[in-house]
């Protein structure tokens, strides 16, 4: 093409016709300037290339994008630098769990230390039922700018304000705001990236881990006399737990029931002594979840076939 | 408008509602049958308790000391027996300690509360012996802050103040209790001005009155007519035209720099009823044990100016005055700025300049920002509160941050002017309150990086 162009060119100025002539220069010189700088940018290109380690891009690839934050990097793609870069640990993926945890390892070679699957759990059931308010609360909806404003409305200083901070902070859906005034954790959808524990202003939510299957779900520290008055499912720090428990596992500390998980055996003597009913085994929403996810592979796996 | 009267740029101009009480001279309140005197009476460290349960106490001993330097000390209002130290409701929410004294009736004064100087003695006192007193005294800005009053007597040697200005504006609506004290002790006032202008070497001491207060102004001139240095002068009608800087502006067309204190302008700014304090710690020895609490609002049967003891409950006040059916709101402090409470034992402070119940219904629901500007219109800190609103409720408190939200007064002209009814000064005071957090979350983690590795994390 340039050849044909310059051809037309010479043929312009040798012809002497004027309009054509001047075109054709016009043509010419800018497709000279273009094609050399067509040329200084390929050659820039390759001598200035920056070198991507291409396990940075598998990685980001393998991650679920959903830039959660929940590893503590700058979303999936800080996380992905942070991995190959600084060599963090690759099951840091809450929301990709166990399968993601694999594929990052698969890229960097490395084996997976297979990550314990945490949801998330509010130590609280002071239900509209159990619970009354102080006061009427006028100001924002939201449960830290609440806390600012006497300590909340709720009768009980440490339990769940229900104005849903928790829910708009979760990037899952997995919590949403019951009809009872406090938040519900589903857990299917948990991916337990710890977003609602920093959203708390009471700090009420814990993750919850593969051997934490009884939870004292209560975080009231007052003397039973005072949660008695402000809530009828608060722990009154009667201490029958602590005399049920084989195992020493389970001892009210300042005034609130606290258990030792590295001697918990999840027997639950201490769920059916507690007589406020905040001591909760979740060993078998456990087992049927997990006969749940099976019996969902072997289906797929049979369809598959 | 009062053309010509010096003021500042922006505010707004709420109903006054001072008729209420403004005619109503200061009553003495009985004293109640428990006085709860909280430790933490103002901004600073609590006062740590020098008195055991069950131990007598007469007026004006000292019955816990200052807890550091900015915290102020504290003393029996009465005479009789500490029954208790232990948790009290406070008007800010959360809890602090209290001691309980049970009166004995007698209400004697303490000997060492009883040293008169005499008016001579006292104004010949230097500055170094009136800041000492005014320490001694636990005095605190009884303007609404508790600012322990000594340290602002105390000024770096760097910073010069030149001009000691009293407040007098008292621009809340429905608060009367300054206004009384001028009318009815402006003598006190002037000499407690010169207390004042002594104690930090200043040059001149300038009473702001505003222009509503034609009768305060007149006997406040008439008092510092003839002392050198001092003068009293009117200024415009506008809320918050009380605040600090927003007087020091009206005043001396100073404005105190960003993030910087009224010292940075070379002024000091105290109110009148701590300038009666003063004067009756240096000249009396006597501390700080009551002050004059407006109780008004629709909903009080009798509104009026009390001079009460410290560690009166809110419930001692609204008995002794009464309150009318359909009461919504109790509020702490004035309607733009006090602090609403649901606790009737919450006791009154030495910072608690009134008392209200008003029957204001529910807010209606916010809406949208529609960006009208009213509210950048009356801020009086030259803010944007628009986008500090906006800001507030996406929760990007880094943003509100380079928008100099820590300069915000929170005096409520924006939440009072928006017409989307929009809480602007909750999310302010809560955009503040989460800076204050991720900045203690940053140094911690700065310390935990800076920490030598290997050493474990218990």
């Amino acid at each position: 093409m340039f050849a044909a162009n310059f051809l037309l060119l010479l043929a312009a100025a040798e012809s002497g016709a004027n309009m054509i002539e001047t075109v054709a220069w016009g043509g010419g010189v800018m497709a000279a300037i273009g094609g050399a700088l067509g040329l200084l940018l390929f050659v820039a290109s390759r001598a200035f290339a920056v070198q991507v380690d291409p396990r940075i891009e598998a990685i980001n690839a393998a991650l679920p994008g959903v830039n959660c934050g929940g590893c503590g990097y700058p979303g999936c793609s800080g996380y992905a630098e942070a991995v190959v870069n600084e060599g963090v640990a690759v099951n840091l993926c809450a929301p990709g769990g166990a399968e993601v945890a694999g594929a990052v390892a698969g890229v960097m070679g490395v084996a997976v230390d297979d990550s314990d699957r945490k949801v998330s759990v509010l130590a609280c059931r002071g239900t509209r039922e159990f619970t009354s308010d102080k006061f009427e609360y006028f100001g924002v909806k939201d449960c830290r700018a609440a806390n600012l404003v006497h300590g909340g409305a709720k009768s009980c200083r440490f339990g769940c304000l229900g104005l849903g901070s928790c829910v708009e902070a979760c990037p899952f859906d997995a919590l949403v705001m019951g009809a009872d005034g406090i938040p519900h954790v589903i857990e299917e959808l948990c991916t337990g990236c710890g977003k609602c524990v920093t959203a708390c202003p009471r700090d009420l939510f814990t993750l919850r881990g593969e051997k934490q299957n009884v939870v004292v779900v209560c975080a009231s520290h007052d003397p039973g006399k005072i949660v008695n008055r402000a809530c009828k499912v608060g722990c009154i720090g009667c201490r029958k737990c602590e005399k049920t428990c084989k195992f020493d596992a389970i001892h009210v500390v300042d005034g609130l029931a606290t258990i030792d998980y590295d001697k918990c055996k999840h027997c639950g003597a201490c769920v059916k002594a507690c007589p406020r009913g905040i001591i909760l085994n979740f060993r078998g929403a456990r087992r049927a979840r997990k006969e749940r996810l099976e019996k969902a592979e072997t289906a797929a796996a049979r369809e598959a076939r | 408008m009062h053309l010509g009267l010096p003021t500042f740029r922006g505010g707004t101009h709420p109903p006054e509602m001072k008729e209420l009480s403004r005619d109503l001279p200061v009553e003495v309140l009985p004293v109640p049958e428990l006085l709860a005197c909280s430790l933490s009476q103002g901004i600073g460290a609590p006062a740590r308790p020098v008195v055991g349960v069950g131990e007598e106490v007469r007026r004006g001993q000292l019955i816990a000391e200052a807890g550091g330097f900015v915290s102020a000390a504290l003393h029996a209002p009465t005479s009789g027996k500490v029954r208790s130290i232990g948790e009290c409701p406070h008007p800010v929410g959360l809890r602090a300690n209290a001691i309980f004294i049970e009166p004995d009736g007698a209400d004697e004064w303490h000997p060492d509360a009883r040293q008169e100087l005499g008016e001579e003695a006292a104004l010949a006192l230097d500055a170094k012996e009136i800041v000492s007193k005014v320490q001694a005294a636990g005095i605190v800005g009884m303007g609404g802050a508790a600012f322990p009053t000594h340290v602002k007597l105390s000024p770096p040697p760097d910073k010069k103040i030149d001009t000691v200005i009293l407040n007098g504006c008292e621009c809340e609506p429905y608060l009367t209790a300054d206004y009384r004290v001028m009318l009815e002790r402006p003598g006190e006032i002037v000499k407690g001005l010169r207390l004042l202008v002594k104690a930090v070497g200043a040059s001149r001491g300038i009473i702001g009155v505003e222009a509503n207060k034609p009768e305060a102004h007149e006997r406040l001139l008439r008092e510092v007519r003839g002392v050198e240095g001092l003068s009293c002068r009117m200024v415009a009608v506008k809320y918050p035209q009380g605040a600090e800087k927003q007087l020091i502006k009206a005043l001396l067309n100073r404005e105190v720099p960003s993030g910087g204190l009224p010292m940075d302008a070379g002024a000091l700014v105290q109110n009148v009823g701590t300038s009666v304090a003063v004067w009756e710690a240096v000249a009396s020895g006597r501390p700080l044990t009551e002050r004059v609490v407006t109780v008004s609002g629709e909903c009080v049967e009798r509104p009026g100016n009390l001079l009460c003891r410290i560690g009166v409950t809110l419930g001692d006040l609204l008995a002794a005055r009464g309150v009318r059916a359909g009461a919504r709101r109790l509020i702490s402090g004035g309607p733009m700025m006090g602090l609403a409470q649901w606790n009737p034992e919450v006791p009154v402070m030495k910072g608690t300049s009134g008392l209200l119940v008003l029957d204001e219904p529910a807010p209606p629901e916010h809406v949208a920002c529609i960006n009208c500007g009213k509210c950048v219109e009356g801020c009086p800190a030259h803010l944007m509160p628009n986008r500090l609103s906006t800001m507030g409720e996406r929760r990007n408190w880094e943003a509100m941050m380079d928008w100099n939200v820590l300069d915000c007064i929170e005096c409520g002209v924006c939440t009072y002017q928006c017409p989307a009814k929009r809480p602007i000064v909750h999310w302010i005071k809560q955009g503040k309150n989460e800076l204050r957090l991720l900045k203690i979350r940053a140094e911690a983690e700065k310390k935990k990086k800076e920490a030598p590795e290997g050493v474990p994390a218990e």
